[in-house]
């Protein structure tokens, strides 16, 4: 079984686009949405849940009134500034390290589990899906992230997959850690603008940094054909393979707007054939491993 | 006054918007909290005038004075650390730097030492003043660098914070103590069903927001009638151009090349003022 992460730095350059398209062209996946806090693979996928987890990802403080003698020593230890002037615990900073109930002198202070999210197993017509939903303005994504790994994993095995494809998040950080490491290859999908460029670059060096096989999409090429030229050229001179390139069409977006991968909304059209091209070039890629 | 413009969804515009706007106003401070993947500099060429280092506190055992108990291992809710039979392992990518690990040592055996995840930028261009960070690359953290970043907003500037994608800590931690949020969005399935989430998160905060419709007329009328019905207001449209989206890709803020745009930034700006003191 392989692993394929499609992930791109940047937001909003057509992770999830590429991605349902690729569930709606292979046979034989199981499909990630390891975008935990923004996930919008559901409204292509439209998948139906059978069984649910609750993701206990963190703990809170909480302070005894009754017990609590106002001393303001939790306040001081507190590292994250979680205490307020009055003693109360703001949730949203305190990170749950339980630093105040050590150091309370009369345990009024408890450490509880918060509910952060909830993880899914999903049936869809192309095929399952492990996906979640991180409480809004959780922290702990990469926790959740590892979660829906695991279950991607899981359904893999039981279902004889030879495929998980896992839809990233932005960013370089926890949670694209956490989607990346151990994976056969990253299809990093990029566009050509000067932020597009330099994030790139940046999601090209984490890959680097935890040994994953970098591939490149570049979407929306005609946009900037001088951007583009720069992306394959620096590509080349790295020998990073460009997968894929994709052109502008507004027929995207009216996928999106009718919840349909674009491969099925418009399948006649130039972004179908470029798309399914750019799944046979990374399908060889990931099968004979240069 | 601080204005987070934050979206949910990447790739809507948040960048775009806070660039523009605060080159369109006086006395200006832009800081970028996206410290995972800046762009904002991108824009602006700006002159750096200082660097420094961005560091987080994290645990040294001195195995001379450990003597394995374990406490440390049992006390840390992060697992970063890890006591075998006669070494300690410290995992600093996973530590959150709370100091729990030497306040539970008996034995005193636990320091904290620095260590460097990433770095902060100061410099400006013209009148504008600019401050963001870079993540170091392979660090999972962004949370303390968005901190550091966010300790040099100027007390009587007019500060915009350009926010990270997403809906989790990164972003909470950027929009903390904001008097009002710009959430920038894009009339697409996608583009609504973040901004619900953000427009929840904030709620939850206690942030007022509004609304910037970046791309306006591709898509559907989703998040008109969304706006509608939940009285946010919508601050700006900014319409699908095809010069615009040309002159982002070469890095260039369009209210520059597009005067007529510039006033409208300012408008948005006072908008946001007088809802705030509203």
């Amino acid at each position: 079984m392989k692993q394929l992460t499609v992930l791109s730095g940047k937001g909003g350059t057509g992770k999830t686009t590429v991605t349902a398209s690729f569930a709606d062209l292979v046979r034989n996946a199981v499909v990630a949405d390891c975008d935990v806090d923004a996930p919008d693979l559901h409204m292509l996928l439209h998948p139906k849940i059978v069984r649910t987890q609750e993701f206990r990802g963190s703990k809170l403080a909480t302070i005894d009134e009754t017990k609590c003698t106002k001393c303001g020593l939790c306040q001081e230890k507190c590292n994250f500034s979680a205490i307020t002037e009055n003693l109360q615990i703001d949730p949203i900073s305190c990170e749950g390290c339980g630093v105040c109930s050590f150091v309370c002198p009369v345990s009024a202070i408890t450490l509880t589990e918060r509910v952060s999210g909830q993880a899914y197993i999903s049936e869809t017509k192309y095929g399952f899906m492990a996906h979640a939903l991180l409480t809004p303005g959780e922290s702990n994504s990469g926790k959740l992230v590892t979660l829906v790994r695991q279950n991607a994993k899981m359904l893999a095995e039981k279902e004889h997959a030879d495929l998980v494809i896992i839809d990233g998040s932005p960013g370089i950080g926890c949670p694209v850690i956490a989607s990346v490491t151990g994976v056969d290859a990253g299809l990093i999908v990029t566009e050509p603008t000067m932020s597009g460029i330099h994030d790139l670059e940046r999601v090209l060096s984490l890959l680097g940094h935890f040994n994953v096989r970098p591939l490149v999409c570049i979407n929306m090429h005609d946009i900037n054909d001088e951007n583009t030229k720069r992306i394959v050229d620096f590509c080349a001179e790295n020998g990073i393979k460009v997968v894929g390139k994709i052109p502008f069409n507004q027929a995207v977006t009216e996928a999106m707007v009718n919840e349909k991968p674009i491969v099925e909304y418009a399948p006649e059209s130039e972004v179908t054939k470029k798309i399914m091209e750019m799944w046979e070039r990374t399908v060889s890629a990931l099968t004979c491993g240069s | 006054m601080i204005v987070a413009v934050a979206s949910g969804k990447g790739g809507t515009g948040k960048t775009s918007v806070a660039v523009n706007m605060a080159l369109s106003i006086d006395n200006a401070q832009l800081i970028d909290c996206d410290v995972e993947e800046p762009n904002a500099h991108l824009f602006l060429s700006p002159k750096i005038s200082q660097t420094q280092a961005v560091t987080v506190t994290v645990p040294t055992v001195n195995e001379k004075l450990c003597d394995h108990c374990g406490k440390c291992a049992h006390f840390c809710q992060y697992n970063a650390l890890f006591v075998g039979s006669d070494k300690v392992l410290v995992f600093s990518d996973l530590c959150h730097s709370c100091g729990g690990c030497a306040l539970v040592c008996p034995k005193e055996a636990i320091t904290e030492h620095q260590h460097k995840i990433g770095i902060l930028k100061l410099g400006s261009t013209d009148d504008l003043e600019l401050v963001y960070g870079e993540l170091e690359v392979g660090e999972p953290m962004s949370v303390p660098v968005i901190r550091e970043v966010k300790r040099h907003i100027g007390k009587d500037k007019n500060v915009i914070l350009d926010s990270p994608p997403g809906t989790s800590c990164p972003v909470i931690q950027t929009v903390k103590d904001s008097d009002f949020c710009i959430l920038v969005t894009e009339p697409t399935p996608f583009g609504l069903h973040d901004l619900k989430i953000m427009i929840q998160v904030l709620e939850n905060m206690r942030i007022p927001s509004g609304i910037v419709i970046n791309r306006a007329g591709v898509g559907d009328n989703r998040v008109y009638e969304y706006c509608k019905e939940k009285s946010i207001p919508i601050l700006l449209e900014i319409p699908y151009a095809r010069k615009i989206a040309e002159l982002y890709s070469r890095g260039i803020p369009f209210s520059q090349q597009m005067p007529e745009w510039k006033a409208k930034f300012q408008t948005l700006f006072n908008t946001v003022r007088k809802l705030v003191n509203k």
